[in-house]
């Protein structure tokens, strides 16, 4: 994957002539007015403003599409961090991209409860069936916490289950359609499987 | 007897008006009108534990926060990540005050002031759902400063996770919650003494904290009537895997696991037969048919060499290689190891590629004894127990179905010998 134009990328060599970058400078880098308020409000709610680091990383995220080298700079700007102290971060989440990425998360759960209900067999479906459409951003997770709908994917956010290989097509239309994603297999629509919880 | 479940899918009960109409708050109120120490040996009486995994007392927890002025913090635990575990999302999503009445009394027994709800990312709607909530929560007066008039002042802060097992380990947590990575940390010291900022912290389950209503509401000698001596109360179970009714259940603990698995999730589908089953999500040592008329709670499952964990018992029928759910356990751990400590970080890599190499045909038997030995050689020897979170259940799966790992080595090797067909 090719990364965004004029930005660095993760796989460029380090500049072992030059020492790590430090604090960027607020007069010299750029950013956008939204995203430094959205990572204020985020910085304001804690004793300790580095722990707004997941959240600013994930508002950056949403801005530039991934965790770019110019998001991780924006972010070490407003936070008044080092950016490598934040790659550190980003690196470390399964949520964060270090890497372009489609604009729609689908993560297909591939652990043990899934897998024992076909989810690799719907997790290639949906790969393949994507394809190379840009827009999507398929990938393998680990337990998404909802075995009970298995096999299961989160559609940005929206889990749907239980999944059939026959689904994948409509689950991918209703995306690009910006349909309500499967609309009768979302999770939020199911009731508690113990029958005396409803009284 | 539903304590968390009761009447769970009653329209509306995740906002206020619903949740207040059927009596929400009201524990709120009576514990906010008993001292922290009286409301203390409350919780202690019920000897809930812990919902989240260790199943240590709740109370005893709370009693182990030093006095004196200092800040002193409440985190909730709601990285629901173990394999196999869904009953906190449930719960977060259909009545997310029952939680946070829960942490504010359990922040006042505790005499914290600042409160966090760690919830993972993968979680959006539930964090969205928990969001509004508190909204409600503080415009109604019950976060905030001198809460109902009382002495009693909190502060609550909902934070987003971005997918980590290991933020779901509570030292893990702590250094995620404060924006680092989720690398666990030494202890001691234990978090009680020196936790999120290097402050005094507890940390507890959503499921725990949601429990606590109830047991101020009954009183805590009352609610330890409920289950066993020694695992008292409800439990959540989330049943999985190879089930016919797959979902979250309210039982009493002690109730035999036949009873869950086979009488609530309906067994395996038609003309299967259990071949495993982990009892705790998939950290725990697996089970077999044999064990199923085991009673489900804390001791019972402990002293049968498994561990009741988070409540999360994944059902395995005998259609399935156990070689298979070897390898989808091994390469979990292997891929939430977060690499500090090299048992773990090494130790679930080389187990990995072990049990892709019996996969291949290409093992002897001698192999089983090396996967064996490393599991030994990760066990107790590293910061948290991510690692031991995968030894125990290979190493169990192993001891339990060693002839099944030899017989397919002996197969695929025999395979081999043969002369291939032109």
């Amino acid at each position: 994957m090719s990364a965004a134009a004029g930005s660095r990328g993760w796989d460029a060599p380090a500049a072992l002539d030059s020492g790590p970058a430090g604090i960027p400078d607020p007069a010299t880098t750029p950013v956008p007015p939204e995203l430094r308020r959205e990572i204020e409000a985020h910085m304001a709610l804690y004793p300790d403003p580095g722990s707004a680091s997941l959240p600013a990383l994930e508002a950056a995220q949403r801005v530039h599409g991934w965790c770019s080298p110019e998001a991780i700079e924006q972010v070490a700007c407003v936070m008044g961090v080092t950016p490598a102290s934040l790659d550190a971060v980003a690196t470390f989440y399964d949520m964060l991209e270090t890497e372009p990425a489609g604009a729609h998360a689908i993560y297909v759960c591939t652990n043990i409860s899934c897998s024992l209900r076909g989810a690799d067999a719907l997790y290639e479906a949906m790969r393949d069936a994507a394809g190379e459409d840009a827009a999507f951003n398929v990938r393998s997770f680990e337990c998404l916490g909802a075995c009970d709908i298995a096999p299961m994917a989160s559609v940005d956010g929206v889990y749907v289950g239980p999944l059939q290989i026959e689904d994948v097509p409509r689950l991918l239309d209703d995306v690009r359609a910006g349909r309500p994603v499967l609309a009768e297999k979302q999770l939020l629509g199911r009731a508690c499987a113990d029958p005396e919880a409803s009284g | 007897m539903k304590i968390l479940f009761d009447r769970i899918d009653e329209p509306g009960l995740n906002t206020l008006e619903v949740y207040e109409r059927r009596g929400g708050y009201e524990s709120l109120r009576k514990a906010l009108g008993m001292t922290p120490e009286a409301l203390l040996s409350d919780l202690e009486a019920s000897n809930l534990r812990g919902r989240g995994g260790a199943g240590f007392q709740m109370g005893k927890k709370v009693s182990f926060l030093p006095h004196g002025a200092i800040d002193r913090y409440l985190v909730c635990n709601a990285d629901e990540s173990e394999p196999g575990t869904f009953k906190d999302r449930e719960l977060m999503q259909k009545t997310p005050h029952l939680l946070i009445e829960g942490l504010i009394i359990a922040s006042y027994a505790a005499r914290a002031s600042r409160s966090f709800i760690y919830i993972r990312g993968e979680y959006v709607q539930q964090a969205d759902v928990l969001e509004a909530a508190l909204a409600e929560a503080r415009a109604a007066g019950y976060i905030g400063e001198r809460i109902l008039g009382s002495e009693h002042s909190l502060s609550l802060v909902l934070h987003r996770g971005a997918g980590a097992y290991i933020c779901g380990e509570e030292t893990g947590l702590l250094d995620s919650l404060e924006g680092k990575r989720g690398n666990p940390r030494l202890k001691p010291p234990f978090p009680a003494n020196q936790g999120l900022y290097q402050g005094p912290t507890l940390i507890n389950n959503v499921e725990t904290l949601a429990t606590v209503p109830a047991i101020v509401r009954m009183g805590g000698a009352e609610y330890a009537r409920l289950g066993t001596e020694t695992s008292t109360g409800t439990k959540l179970v989330s049943v999985s895997g190879h089930v016919q009714r797959p979902g979250n259940y309210e039982i009493e603990l002690g109730v035999p696991a036949r009873a869950i698995i086979y009488g609530l999730a309906g067994g395996p589908p038609q003309g299967r037969s259990v071949k495993c089953w982990f009892p705790g999500g998939s950290s725990s040592p697996v089970m077999t048919a044999e064990d199923l008329d085991l009673p489900y709670d804390f001791d019972s499952l402990a002293k049968a060499g498994s561990m009741l964990g988070s409540g999360a018992i994944i059902v395995v029928d005998d259609s399935t290689r156990i070689l298979d759910v070897a390898l989808k356990t091994a390469r979990f751990y292997r891929h939430e190891s977060c690499g500090k400590c090299t048992p773990c970080r090494e130790g679930t890599n080389w187990t990995v590629h072990m049990l892709e190499r019996i996969d291949r045909g290409e093992a002897t038997p001698m192999d089983i004894e090396i996967m064996v030995s490393v599991q030994n050689h990760i066990i107790g020897n590293c910061l948290c127990v991510l690692g031991d979170a995968m030894a125990m259940p290979i190493g169990s799966m192993i001891a339990k179905f060693r002839d099944e790992f030899e017989a397919h080595i002996e197969t695929r090797r025999l395979q081999a010998l043969e002369p291939v067909q032109a």
